[in-house]
């Protein structure tokens, strides 16, 4: 990391914020018909951790594969330590967690590990990786053998050995309960602690918002907004305001503010940033208003209408939008 | 906007050798410990060569095959079996399970080089491939009274060893193509009726006229008959003509497992 914090100091003796450690230029991917990602751009810079947030099928997984040098994008450019991804310099400080369907059963912990280290050129001691990990305890035992937790645990420490300057956790907590969650979190804030650099995506808010400096949100191939957990929540910390009207639906989309309207049952759902102007136009335009319901739309619901606000001529229902869990 | 990308202090640093033979070694060891612990393939690997082997050479084998004892002909052919088993099972199961299911892609994003994964699979097979021959070699002396001089014995492992790079090959084009919950089944519909056509289960002159013909175009059949050459039961036929054929397999195989991973990349990767 020492690398890293000259670099960073360097550039900021130059008047730049920190030193960009890795970058997407207007990148385009698709795969056959499907077009995984458009004109997507942004940066990452050293020391931070910055959460690519969005629904399954964003495109999130495409990113990090792009970064990793797995794939090639169509258009644009992808830059790691200012060389491109798949260079073996660049893989030598760089680690990944991905999601795998099977990893090899038969291999004990420090086994998986012990071949894992010997990749790269300084890695880290098994105990320090195995501790970093939580696996100390679960060495010895079969990966097969294991928990959905202490599964992602290994699938993490693999990332660890070679003491990477940067990492890709793509989804690390999905499928996990709180607590596995919550364990891998810590470890995650020891790594950026220790001054990492680190690219996580999720699908949870509460996930970016409990980990990240920076979030960049994603939907359907295209970055849709960018910027600090607190901006992300801000731009989309909504009120959702259910009642019983006569409007139609169109005309209560026309009204200022309101981010989304839908019918459930005989209540209108509206959902918007302030729900004040909201109501007020809609007393002023509906004299037989009733069954007037203000609530906060939670993290979840925010998240959706950011996602939602990018394409709203979609007519999918809310629920059936949001991204199922824990696949 | 920074617009400074972090330049790599670039070294070069060229990995020492004995470093990169280090992972080939390690590569190597733990794809053994892997495949020796999955009982599926390990004991299946074995089990079954030696099962036929007492089965029709030490218990049922009455019949002379071409002046031979069963006891002593059957080695080289069940051993020949017993080579192709672990061979294709040791590289495609593997492959395409690992290729098909993610892990293959986590080693790809690490700084591995590409070449020790292949090489840690052919390495396993081979070493499944001799103790499969041992251990036929083992019973046919001890149980089956076979003549088998310690010369004649080095030569016979030498060439069934040597002749599992076949179908190593052969393993990665089938592992490149099948799917990863498919591929055992792909694999024996192509292994067993091979093994039969090639004689390795029945001798190949007690086959019918047509299969005998079918059994020349096989590559298991010109291993088998190396390796029944080593004891003088073999057809006759040029030894050279054998290797060209196995080695002209060899390199087929090897140009399909290029295209399926090119292919492989295309979509995975590319």
């Amino acid at each position: 990391m020492v690398t890293t914090e000259k670099e960073a100091s360097g550039a900021q003796e130059r008047g730049a914020a920190a030193a960009i450690v890795a970058r997407l230029q207007g990148v385009s991917k698709s795969y056959g018909e499907i077009q995984a990602l458009r004109n997507v751009d942004f940066s990452l810079r050293a020391g931070e951790l910055l959460a690519l947030l969005g629904p399954n099928g964003a495109g999130k997984t495409t990113v990090v594969k792009l970064l990793l040098g797995l794939a090639k994008p169509n258009h644009g450019t992808v830059e790691v330590f200012g060389g491109t991804p798949a260079e073996p310099t660049v893989r030598m400080r760089v680690g990944a967690m991905l999601q795998v369907s099977r990893v090899p059963e038969t291999l004990r912990v420090r086994e998986h590990i012990d071949l894992f280290r010997s990749y790269y050129p300084k890695p880290l001691s098994v105990s320090e990786i195995l501790g970093a990990a939580g696996l100390t305890e679960i060495k010895d035992r079969l990966f097969g053998d294991l928990s959905g937790g202490q599964r992602q645990r290994v699938l993490f420490a693999l990332a660890l050995c070679g003491d990477p300057d940067l990492l890709f956790l793509d989804e690390p907590t999905v499928g996990l309960d709180v607590e596995s969650r919550r364990g891998l979190w810590e470890q995650i804030r020891r790594l950026v602690a220790r001054g990492k650099t680190v690219l996580l995506t999720t699908h949870y808010l509460e996930e970016a918002d409990a980990l990240a400096d920076r979030v960049v949100v994603l939907n359907q191939g295209s970055v849709v907004a960018e910027g600090t957990p607190s901006e992300i929540k801000a731009k989309t910390a909504g009120r959702r305001i259910r009642c019983i009207s006569r409007l139609a639906l169109e005309d209560l989309r026309q009204l200022p503010h309101v981010i989304s309207a839908h019918q459930d049952r005989e209540t209108v759902e509206i959902r918007t940033a302030r729900a004040e102007p909201v109501l007020r136009a809609l007393l002023a335009r509906d004299p037989e208003l009733s069954g007037i319901e203000v609530t906060s739309a939670g993290l979840e619901d925010a998240f959706l209408a950011l996602t939602r606000d990018h394409n709203h001529n979609s007519s999918d229902s809310p629920r059936t939008k949001f991204p199922a869990r824990g696949n | 906007m920074a617009t400074t990308t972090a330049a790599l202090t670039t070294s070069s640093h060229q990995p020492p050798t004995r470093k990169i033979l280090t992972v080939y070694w390690k590569e190597a060891k733990y794809e053994f410990l892997k495949n020796l612990r999955l009982r599926m393939y390990s004991v299946a690997t074995i089990f079954f060569p030696l099962m036929f082997y007492v089965l029709f050479g030490l218990v049922l084998g009455r019949r002379s095959m071409g002046g031979f004892n069963p006891a002593s002909y059957l080695i080289p052919t069940y051993g020949t079996f017993g080579v192709i088993g672990a061979s294709l099972f040791g590289t495609a199961a593997g492959l395409a399970a690992e290729r098909g299911l993610g892990w293959l892609q986590v080693k790809r994003a690490s700084p591995m080089p590409t070449f020790a994964y292949f090489t840690a699979k052919i390495a396993m097979s081979m070493a499944f491939s001799a103790v499969v021959v041992l251990l036929l070699m083992l019973l046919g002396v001890t149980l089956g009274g076979v003549h088998l001089p310690l010369w004649q014995a080095a030569k016979l492992l030498g060439v069934l060893v040597a002749g599992s790079l076949p179908f190593c090959a052969m393993g990665l084009a089938i592992g490149y193509f099948a799917g990863p919950n498919s591929a055992p089944a792909t694999i024996n519909m192509i292994y067993l009726p091979l093994s039969f056509c090639s004689g390795l289960w029945v001798p190949i002159m007690f086959l019918p006229k047509l299969l005998q013909q079918i059994a020349e175009f096989l590559p298991a059949y010109h291993l088998s008959q190396l390796a029944l050459g080593v004891v003088g039961a073999g057809r006759q036929e040029s030894n050279w003509t054998h290797w060209q054929y196995l080695i002209g397999f060899t390199l087929i195989c090897l140009g399909v497992a290029r295209f399926g991973l090119q292919r492989d990349e295309g979509k995975l990767y590319g």
